[in-house]
C-alpha cells in the first residue's frame, strides 16, 4: 500500500509564472474589489505623471528662463490681464504653472517617500531578523530602542534628526542634502513596525523543522535568516510596506509645509501646500487647493491599495 | 558481532533553568548516562512518553547540541565539537512534522541540493541534480515532481521528500524522530515499509524515536525504553515485548490498543502524571506511580542490570509476570 499508486495520472505541467499570477486568488479577489482596482489606476496615473514630468508639464517651474513674473497669481483657466497666457490650474506668485509644480512637486513626494520605506524596511527587516533569530542580549536592545522611540510620535523624532542632520551638514550643501536628510529622517523614524513584525514572524519560523533541518546540513546563521527565513515572512512586509509609503508621503508633506522639509528650490506638494497657504485668505485659493487635493489623492489611493492588499493576504479576514 | 557504527557511553544533557528574579536556577536532566549502540542495518528503537528526553536525545545524535557529560562515536572514532561540521553529513535526521519541515518557499528540487551544496561543494550543478533526480526516485517519487513546491503534496509525499533530504549526504545513521505519528495510518505504514526497505538497500542504521509501540514492534531489531531521562528497560524487540521486565514498560505495553475485541481488558492504570524532570528524588524515579513500589524504591535508584535484556528495576517482573 501506498500513498502514490504508480499509475495516478501525470499532472500537467507547471504553468508559467504570469498565468500563474493571473489565475491567483490575490488577482482575482483584486479584480472583485472596486475600491482597489480605483485606487490602483489612480496611483498608476499619477505615478505615471510624475515619473513622465518633463514631458508632460507644459512649463520646467524651476527654469527660472522660462518664467514671467508678469504671470503671476493668474486663476485657472482664465487669461493674464497682463500677457494674456492661460493656465489649467493658474499659475502662483512668481509667475510659475501651477500643473506643472505639482507633477514636479510629486516626483520629489514620491521619490521621498519610496526611498525612505525602502530604507525603513531594509533597516527594520535586518534588526527584526537578527533580533529574532539571535536573541539574547542583541534582541532586548534593539527591541527596546523600538519600544522607546515608538513612545514619541514619529514626525517628531523625524524633525529631531533632520534638526540635527542639517545642524552638522555645512550651510553651502543644505539645499542640495535637504532631500537626502529627509529621507534619513522619515526612513529612521518609520524602522520600528518592519523590525517589530519582522521579529515576530521570526520567532514562528526559527522553531519550524525546516530550520533546524538547515542548520543540520552545516547552513550558517546567516544563510539561513536569508535564504529560509526572510522568503517566508516577507508578506505581512509588503502590507506595512505600501500602507508605510503612504504615511512617509505625509510625513514628508507635513515636514516640508512645517519648513523644515524640501526647500523652495525643489518643492515637493508640502512645500506648495506652504507657499499656498500664505496666499488663501487674500483670495488665490487655487495654488492651495490643488497640491493638496493631488497629496490627498496619493496618500488616499496607496493607503486604500494597502488596506485592500493586507485583507487580500490575510486569510482569516476573507 | 560487527563494530557499531555509533556508540555512546554515558550520554548525559543537563539544562540550566535560569529562575526568575526571585527564584534560584535549577538544573533540567534531559537525558541522563545513556548507553547505546547503533548498527548497521540495524534499528534501534526509543521509546518513552512525552517530556522523557526522547528529542533531546535526537538532539545529542544529530550534533545540534553538545552533552553535558559522555561522549559519541562514530566508526571508534570518539566525536568532539570540532569535528561536527565533517560530521554531519554520516548522521541525518527525518523530522515528525513533514508540514513544518519543508521550506515552503523553495521547490523540491531546492530542498534535495542544498545539502550537497554546502557539503559538496566541488559538485556540479548537473551532478547535483542527477544526485537529486536519483533520491527522489529511490523514495519513491516522481521526476516530475522536482520543480513543483512543497504545498503541492499530501503529508505522506511530503514525509518522502524529508526522506530524501536527509539521504542526500549519504549518511551511515539516520535519527527518525516521530517519523511517521503526524501521518495518517494507511500512510504510516507505506512510510515505515519505505523506510525498512531503504535500510535494507542502503545498509543504514536508524536511531527510531517514537512513543508508538505498535509502530516500533514493526520497525525494531533493539529497544530502549525511557522515564524521565534515563533507560529504564534495553534489550531485543522480541524480549522486550514479549517478558518486559520494568513496571512501566508492561504499563506502556498494556496500554497499546489491540484489534482484538475478545482480548482480556488488561490495562494497567499509572496513577499520576509524568512528575517535573526537574524534582527528581534519590529513588528511583517511577516509584511514585508504580504499583510495586517498596520502602527500598523510594530512597535507592536501581541501575541498569542484566546480560542482554537489562532493566533497572529493584523487583523486576519475572518471566511468570508477577
Amino acid at each position: 500500500m501506498t500513498d502514490m499508486p504508480p499509475d495516478a495520472p501525470i499532472a500537467p505541467p507547471p504553468k508559467s509564472r504570469m498565468r500563474l499570477a493571473l489565475e491567483s486568488d490575490v488577482f482575482y479577489t483584486f479584480r472583485r474589489s472596486p475600491v482597489a482596482v480605483i485606487s490602483a489606476l489612480v496611483v498608476l496615473v499619477l505615478v505615471l505623471s510624475s515619473v513622465l514630468a518633463p514631458w508632460i508639464a507644459p512649463t520646467n517651474p524651476f527654469d527660472p528662463s522660462s518664467l514671467n513674473l508678469m504671470n503671476g497669481f493668474t486663476p485657472p483657466m482664465e487669461p493674464n490681464a497682463f500677457t494674456g497666457e492661460t493656465f489649467l490650474l493658474g499659475t502662483d506668485d512668481q509667475g510659475r504653472d501651477v500643473f506643472s509644480t505639482i507633477l514636479y512637486g510629486m516626483r520629489i513626494s514620491l521619490f521621498v517617500g519610496v526611498a525612505a520605506v525602502t530604507f525603513a524596511m531594509i533597516l527594520g527587516i535586518t534588526l527584526g531578523l537578527i533580533s529574532g533569530y539571535v536573541g539574547g542580549w542583541l534582541e532586548t536592545i534593539i527591541m527596546r530602542t523600538a519600544d522607546v522611540q515608538l513612545t514619541f510620535p514619529s514626525i517628531l523624532v523625524a524633525m529631531l534628526i533632520f534638526g540635527i542632520a542639517k545642524g552638522v551638514t555645512p550651510v553651502e550643501y543644505r539645499d542640495q542634502m535637504a532631500i537626502w536628510v529627509l529621507i534619513l529622517a522619515i526612513g529612521l523614524s518609520d524602522w520600528v513596525q518592519f523590525a517589530r513584525v519582522v521579529r515576530g514572524a521570526t520567532l514562528v519560523e526559527k522553531n519550524k523543522e525546516y530550520v533546524q533541518a538547515a542548520r543540520l546540513i552545516g547552513r550558517t546563521p546567516g544563510a539561513i535568516m536569508l535564504r529560509h527565513i526572510l522568503p517566508n515572512v516577507l508578506s505581512p512586509v509588503l502590507v506595512i510596506a505600501t500602507i508605510s509609503l503612504a504615511l512617509a508621503i505625509i510625513a514628508e508633506a507635513t515636514l516640508s509645509f512645517l519648513g523644515v522639509g524640501a526647500p523652495p528650490t525643489q518643492p515637493s506638494l508640502g512645500t506648495l501646500i506652504r507657499i499656498g497657504q500664505g496666499f488663501l485668505f487674500s483670495g488665490e485659493w487655487w495654488i492651495l487647493f490643488f497640491p493638496a487635493c493631488t497629496l490627498l489623492a496619493l496618500a488616499l489611493s496607496v493607503n486604500l491599495l494597502g488596506d485592500w492588499l493586507r485583507d487580500a493576504l490575510n486569510p482569516r479576514l476573507r | 558481532m560487527t563494530a557499531p557504527v555509533m556508540s555512546a557511553k554515558g550520554l548525559t544533557r543537563h539544562y540550566d533553568v535560569s529562575g526568575g528574579l526571585f527564584s534560584r536556577s535549577q538544573v533540567l536532566r534531559a537525558v541522563g548516562g545513556l548507553d547505546f549502540e547503533l548498527y548497521a542495518g540495524k534499528t534501534l528503537a526509543v521509546v518513552g512518553e512525552s517530556g522523557c528526553g526522547k528529542s533531546t536525545l535526537a538532539r545529542l545524535v544529530t550534533f545540534i547540541e553538545e552533552p553535558t557529560e559522555g561522549a559519541l562515536t562514530l566508526d571508534g572514532k570518539p566525536v568532539t565539537r570540532a569535528d561536527w561540521p565533517d560530521l554531519r553529513s554520516s548522521v541525518q535526521i527525518v523530522f515528525q512534522d513533514p508540514y513544518g519541515s519543508l521550506n515552503p518557499r523553495q521547490t523540491i528540487g531546492t530542498i534535495l541540493m542544498e545539502p550537497l551544496v554546502i557539503n559538496r561543494p566541488k559538485m556540479s550543478g548537473k551532478e547535483r541534480e542527477a544526485q537529486a533526480r536519483k533520491t527522489l526516485g529511490l523514495v519513491g517519487l516522481r521526476p516530475e515532481h522536482f520543480d513543483r513546491y512543497p504545498h503541492m503534496f499530501s503529508g505522506g509525499q511530503r514525509q518522502r521528500i524529508a526522506v530524501a533530504r536527509a539521504l542526500m549526504l549519504e549518511p551511515k545513521v539516520l535519527v527518525l524522530d516521530e517519523p511517521v505519528s503526524a501521518l495518517d495510518l494507511s500512510i504510516q505504514s507505506a512510510i515505515l515499509n519505505l523506510l525498512v526497505d531503504l535500510q535494507d538497500r542502503l545498509n543504514l542504521a536508524y536511531l527510531f524515536i517514537s512513543h508508538d509501540l505498535s509502530v516500533v514492534h514493526h520497525v525494531a531489531d533493539d529497544v530502549i525504553v525511557m522515564y524521565l531521562g534515563r533507560a529504564v528497560e534495553k534489550g531485543s524487540k522480541e524480549a522486550v515485548f514479549a517478558a518486559p521486565k520494568h513496571p512501566y514498560t508492561k504499563a506502556l505495553l498494556s496500554a497499546t490498543p489491540r484489534a482484538d475485541p475478545l482480548a482480556k481488558a488488561d490495562r494497567i492504570k499509572l496513577a499520576g502524571e509524568l512528575p517535573s524532570p526537574l524534582e527528581v528524588g534519590a529513588g528511583c524515579p517511577f516509584a511514585p506511580r508504580c504499583w510495586k513500589t517498596q520502602d527500598r524504591c523510594r530512597v535507592e535508584r536501581p541501575d541498569l542490570q542484566g546480560d542482554a535484556h537489562l532493566a533497572a528495576c529493584h523487583f523486576p517482573i519475572g518471566p511468570d509476570g508477577a
